[in-house]
């Protein structure tokens, strides 16, 4: 609360100290709830997009931008729809950057954002069925959705010449989206998944699972799961039986937790996690102002990015018109524009240039206009977890 | 070759984890069937008093570790475990003065009891995640082997690997020193055998001199020291987090009332016959049986009777089967 108060008070201070037009722009994130960890990061990497863009003061007519804060929580999609809706009629923002978890975005969209033609930009929603949601144009996403990690997964074990996978996860949504995604697309390279089980949580002892695991074969073993869960919990249990010794490990199983735990017990073992070689620049502009590793906040700074830049392309602040420049904006053809750069891309665009924003997460999008994704691939050598490349 | 490697897949996945899990079990068991035998009353805090066990040993044995201690290839947790069990023994006393005493002198139901030891989990639930926090913590050291499954696939040449962790060892030879000192305890000694005698005839026993503070005091000694040492190989073999002592309670009871609750033996089988089950019924089955059949028969699935999700279900239904058919366990228990 102090926090909100706080600013508030200093949105307040910038308003009076400005003198040509304020835009307020939406965050929307979810600031209480169970990723209530993660949503400090994302506002503030969305609000320094902001602060870049005002400092550069080089937008159009002299505008400057002010966040405006809601709270969509994670789980309580009637919140995130009053959240929304305050933001529009009693704020009068211009653009949204939000909701945080995919079943908020998805009801905001659907109940406030259509509604009232404003654009939403998720930084963090990643489930599969937002890719095909109805949204008349309103709707992206600086995330990439789940289906796209199953598509890399693959890809990678296609690469390694593995063919017969066994794979675990997480039994909910996320661990369950995945290892569907994952094994679409692994048969439809041709792979063969042996068996694809559930794991629970918690649990202190995991080598029943592992002996079905076992007894149905295959040369690799998919985990996804969480690193401070049972993933590594099974893994643990797999090793001692000597079932597997090589896993795949999606980002849920990236952390240096891994490291301690397993070190070179698991040398050669790999996987992905959601970055981009943009990120290391993202954290040298970012500086000390705010954890830039943090998940999705390089998300937050691309979406308010994405929402300023077309604003300058459509040369107009209406979503119903700036709405059809963000495609333009973020991909190619243009000049590239790495984070801290966004000035030189509002010089650009003004003088009627093309940008391609790169941003702090790689930021392409495809399809209804999200994220197609940057991932780094991550292999376990002499018990480190070395980053061999992007993809 | 094809049956020794089924046999060897067989024992990797379900003998040696089996029976250290009944091992586990069964020293849970049988502090649960001494207090129900003794005290009369099902000890729902037994699972988090042996978490409070397991927890006490860990702290002492992070203290042995920092400085320098150690029991060579085992863990110290070893070395540490005494020390566990009389804090735990000492935390077992004041409760019993604090919370059980009144109710003993009031004379109240067994099921006023029950509620109270639940009363109590709670609290000690509490006090464990207080003090170590809710999370995994780690304190096994020493030599995580004694045959790894690579070493052996080395030295026989087979294609399964067999492993036995030194844990599951320890856990097997300490199971089986407890249980004879416990039975020659109970069976040799002048206090065991006036337990047994307030066991069997609370009055009778009364009538002929026993002190009956006595021997709760010895009872919750002993049980501090069986939930003590259960709580501690159940960590040193899987992991310690405090829930897990808490889902543990379920196939405890089941162990005791299946094997008769209140006698000791029956524990003991109980213990086994709900560990074997639980992973019999879970395991899939495709591996061993795909060694074994001839090619024309090898299964397609998994051969898996139900899947691992359900192990708890397993434990109860063994334990709903003997209610209804045999109350009073497989061997001659209290009915409950």
């Amino acid at each position: 609360m102090k926090k909100l108060l706080l600013a508030t008070a200093a949105t307040a201070l910038m308003g009076s100290a400005a003198t040509a037009e304020e835009i307020k722009l939406g965050v929307l994130l979810g600031f209480t709830g169970p990723l209530d960890s993660l949503a400090p990061a994302i506002a503030a990497g969305a609000e320094f997009a902001m602060a870049e863009v005002n400092d550069s003061g080089k937008m159009m007519d002299g505008i400057t931008f002010a966040p405006v804060r809601g709270d969509s929580t994670c789980i309580d999609a009637g919140a995130a729809t009053a959240s929304a809706e305050r933001l529009i009629t009693a704020d009068g923002v211009k653009g949204i950057v939000g909701a945080m978890c995919s079943g908020a975005t998805g009801a905001v969209l659907q109940n406030v954002a259509m509604p009232n033609g404003m654009v939403l930009i998720s930084p963090s929603a990643t489930s599969p069925a937002l890719s095909t949601v109805e949204d008349n144009g309103l709707f992206f996403r600086t995330a990439p959705s789940d289906a796209r990690q199953g598509e890399v997964m693959a890809n990678m074990l296609k690469e390694r010449g593995y063919s017969n996978v066994a794979v675990t996860y997480t039994n909910n949504d996320y661990g369950k989206g995945l290892a569907d995604s994952f094994a679409a697309a692994w048969e439809a390279q041709g792979g063969t998944v042996t068996i694809n089980a559930a794991h629970e949580d918690g649990k202190a002892d995991y080598s029943a699972e592992v002996g079905a695991l076992a007894s149905a074969g295959g040369d690799l073993l998919v985990v996804a799961g969480y690193v401070d869960q049972g993933g590594s919990g099974i893994i643990q249990a797999a090793l001692d039986s000597g079932a597997f010794d090589t896993f795949q490990l999606p980002d849920g199983m990236i952390s240096s937790t891994l490291e301690e735990k397993f070190g070179t017990d698991i040398d050669g073992s790999f996987g992905q996690t959601p970055g981009s070689s943009a990120a290391e620049k993202f954290a040298e502009v970012v500086g000390d102002a705010f954890d830039a590793t943090s998940t999705y906040a390089d998300n937050g700074y691309d979406a308010a990015a994405l929402i300023m830049l077309a604003m300058q392309a459509a040369g107009s602040t209406d979503p119903q018109v700036y709405k059809d420049k963000i495609m333009d904006v973020a991909n190619a053809p243009g000049e590239q524009i790495f984070p801290g750069e966004l000035g030189k891309a509002l010089e650009i665009l003004a003088s009627g240039g093309e940008v391609d924003l790169v941003g702090a997460s790689a930021v392409e999008l495809i399809g209804q206009g999200e994220s197609a994704g940057s991932y780094r691939e991550i292999e376990m050598q002499d018990g480190k977890l070395v980053t061999i490349g992007y993809r | 070759m094809e049956l020794l490697n089924a046999i060897v897949a067989m024992s990797n996945y379900v003998l040696i984890p089996a029976i250290a899990y009944g091992s586990q079990l069964a020293l849970g068991a049988l502090g649960v069937t001494l207090v129900y035998g003794i005290l009369r009353f099902s000890n729902f805090a037994h699972g988090d008093t042996m978490a409070f066990g397991a927890m006490v040993t860990i702290l002492i044995t992070w203290w042995f570790q920092s400085m320098g201690l150690s029991l060579g290839p085992l863990p110290t947790a070893l070395l540490a475990l005494p020390f566990g069990i009389v804090i735990t023994a000492l935390m077992m006393l004041a409760t019993d003065r604090v919370v059980y005493r009144f109710y003993r002198r009031v004379k109240a139901k067994p099921i006023i009891f029950v509620m109270v030891s639940i009363g109590l989990m709670f609290i000690l639930n509490g006090v464990v995640r207080f003090i170590v926090g809710p999370g995994e913590q780690f304190f096994a050291d020493g030599e995580r082997f004694i045959i790894s499954a690579r070493d052996f696939k080395d030295w026989t040449g087979l294609e399964e690997g067999l492993a036995f962790r030194t844990s599951q060892g320890i856990t097997i030879v300490t199971a089986v020193i407890v249980v004879a000192a416990l039975f020659w305890f109970l069976n040799r000694t002048r206090t065991g055998k006036s337990m047994r005698a307030f066991s069997d005839n609370e009055d009778l026993a009364l009538l002929s001199g026993i002190n009956p503070e006595r021997v709760v005091m010895y009872t919750w000694l002993i049980v501090a020291a069986l939930a003590t040492i259960a709580g501690v190989l159940y960590g040193l073999d899987k992991t310690f987090k405090p829930f897990t002592y808490f889902q543990l309670l379920l196939p405890i009871f089941a162990s005791a009332i299946v094997g008769g609750l209140g006698n000791p033996l029956g524990a003991i089988a109980g213990g086994f016959v709900i560990a074997f089950s639980e992973v019999t019924v879970t395991y899939a089955w495709k591996k061993v049986l795909g060694y074994l059949l001839p090619e024309s028969l090898e299964p397609s699935g998994l051969v898996q009777l139900m899947s691992t999700d359900y192990k708890f279900a397993v434990s109860f239904a063994i334990l709903v089967v003997v209610l209804l058919f045999k109350p009073t366990g497989l061997f001659k228990g209290k009915s409950v």
